[in-house]
């Protein structure tokens, strides 16, 4: 028999839990069929989860398409199906494949297995980081290297974390339904060994009956631990200056990994700080959003001239 | 002696040729290595200066693995002789370092345009002193507590305490901040 995954019309950080809900009930084993037909949207987290949900089985699953031309031809030039097909039996017409020159793609899907990867991604997007941070979301030109900082630290996650591959997008869009305004959104996703695990492996780590996957977010986003922090204690910065990063720029980073997700809201959101209980999905998955700046607002530096004018130089 | 060395020299040269940025923890503590060999190849000299402004991008894997443990090594009772300061360090580097000095409770003096600056975990004692050094040093600690309204012994205690941070040397002149000179020193 085989379980049919139905992919949702507009596919992202909430609507994502549903394809975990369905893959959760699909017993180990199963014939799987993730049917991207109806799909019409998807931001870049909802296209990097698509590919951790093959990742996560042993088994090979199929993939159909998504019927609209438009989507199916934004996918393909976010680099959607060029990592698909090495992961699922892709069913279905795909457009031929063309040099992406997408205005809101600033960083098409790129596999992240190794440091050299980080290295790629970082200097990839750096011109064009510059045009769309500041040129079209309006955001100080201080934003462009913080940027770049919070794409390699969350890239290194999976390198030094997950145990496995992973993938990261960069796209700009219009967040209507919160915002109405435009974001630029980082995702990172794999389906790796997940915060908990990579934790408990830790000397330091001490087994507790509260012990559980929040606890485990907790402990590495708020408190900025990591399994490397016993006899280092300069590990565990990388998701710290993330959230510091998403605070000075009033954005919105959210962290899931195996029942349990993390968020640091900014005021324009509503989202939960903690959810538990969700369907088990492995590995860790990030959303970074930054929004477009509307009005005159202050810069949030925490530049050499900043420091250089508080010390009265 | 004095040196400086050029950290995006370094990362071309024994990291790989097409790195413009310092990003990864591998990457910097590979920048690390080359640049603690070359200090020991030339002999450890009294003054070495860490130039950032050939760098772009600078992460907190890079700052931890390169500002962070090559002060560490410095500030160890058992480290190296001599003192560790830096140039180059622009708007872009400044939330990655601060970040990592923050961490391990270490400061760093760095020059700009002539000027030294102290970055890092200091309190207002020992930034109050230090500036006063850079203002008016080389200077002993009795102008120093006279220019701060404080007593001479505490003057001492702080300016003690800035050398063995090795924000400050001692020369036969007083007390001042590494870089400003590279005569007689007495670390």
């Amino acid at each position: 028999m085989t379980t049919v995954i139905n992919v949702p019309p507009s596919l992202d950080e909430q609507s994502v839990e549903q394809l975990f809900e369905q893959l959760a009930l699909a017993p180990e084993g199963d014939k799987i069929l993730v049917d991207a037909r109806h799909a019409r949207w998807a931001s870049p987290y909802g296209l990097t989860a698509l590919l951790c949900i093959a990742q996560s089985r042993r088994e090979r699953l199929g993939f159909t398409v998504p019927e609209n031309a438009d989507t199916l031809s934004y996918w393909s030039r976010a680099g959607f199906f060029r990592h698909a097909a090495e992961l699922y039996d892709v069913h279905g017409a795909l457009p031929r494949q063309r040099e992406t020159h997408e205005s809101d793609v600033l960083l098409e899907i790129t596999s992240i297995s190794k440091s050299d990867d980080v290295h790629g991604v970082v200097g990839r997007i750096q011109h064009k980081a510059a045009d769309i941070l500041h040129g079209q979301l309006g955001l100080d030109t201080a934003i462009t290297g913080a940027f770049g900082m919070t794409l390699s630290e969350s890239c290194q996650n999976i390198v030094e974390h997950a145990g496995l591959g992973g993938w990261v997008a960069v796209q700009t869009y219009k967040y209507t339904r919160r915002l109405g305004r435009r974001v630029v959104v980082i995702a990172v996703c794999d389906a790796g060994v997940g915060f908990r695990q990579s934790l408990e492996s830790s000397p330091m780590h001490r087994r507790s009956d509260r012990w559980d996957d929040a606890m485990a977010l907790e402990d590495a986003v708020l408190r900025a631990m990591s399994r490397f922090r016993h006899g280092d204690a300069g590990r565990g910065q990388g998701l710290a200056g993330i959230r510091r990063f998403v605070g000075r720029w009033q954005g919105k980073l959210s962290v899931r990994s195996g029942t349990a997700r993390i968020a640091i809201i900014p005021e324009w959101d509503e989202d939960s700080p903690m959810t538990e209980s969700l369907p088990y999905f492995p590995g860790a998955q990030m959303q970074i959003t930054i929004p477009e700046r509307i009005g005159d607002v202050p810069t949030p530096t925490r530049g050499v001239a900043a420091l250089r004018a508080r010390a009265g130089r | 002696m004095s040196v400086t060395i050029d950290v995006g020299t370094v990362l071309r040269g024994t990291v790989c040729a097409l790195y413009s940025n310092l990003v990864t923890r591998p990457t910097g503590a590979a920048v690390r290595h080359a640049i603690e060999r070359q200090v020991t190849d030339i002999g450890g000299p009294a003054v070495t200066t860490i130039d950032f402004s050939q760098v772009n991008l600078l992460d907190f894997s890079c700052a931890d693995e390169i500002v962070a443990k090559l002060l560490l090594r410095y500030t160890d009772a058992n480290g190296p002789p001599g003192y560790l300061t830096f140039r180059g360090i622009h708007d872009g580097h400044i939330d990655p370092i601060e970040t990592v000095l923050e961490r391990h409770a270490l400061a760093l003096v760095s020059w700009h345009e002539g000027c030294a600056e102290l970055f890092g975990y200091v309190d207002e004692h020992e930034r109050s002193h230090w500036e006063t050094v850079r203002d008016h040093g080389p200077v002993w600690p009795d102008k120093v507590a006279r220019m701060l309204h404080v007593d001479e012994p505490f003057a001492l205690a702080q300016l003690q305490r800035l050398c063995t941070r090795r924000l400050l040397m001692t020369r036969d002149d007083g007390y001042a901040v590494p870089g400003t000179v590279t005569k007689a020193l007495g670390a």
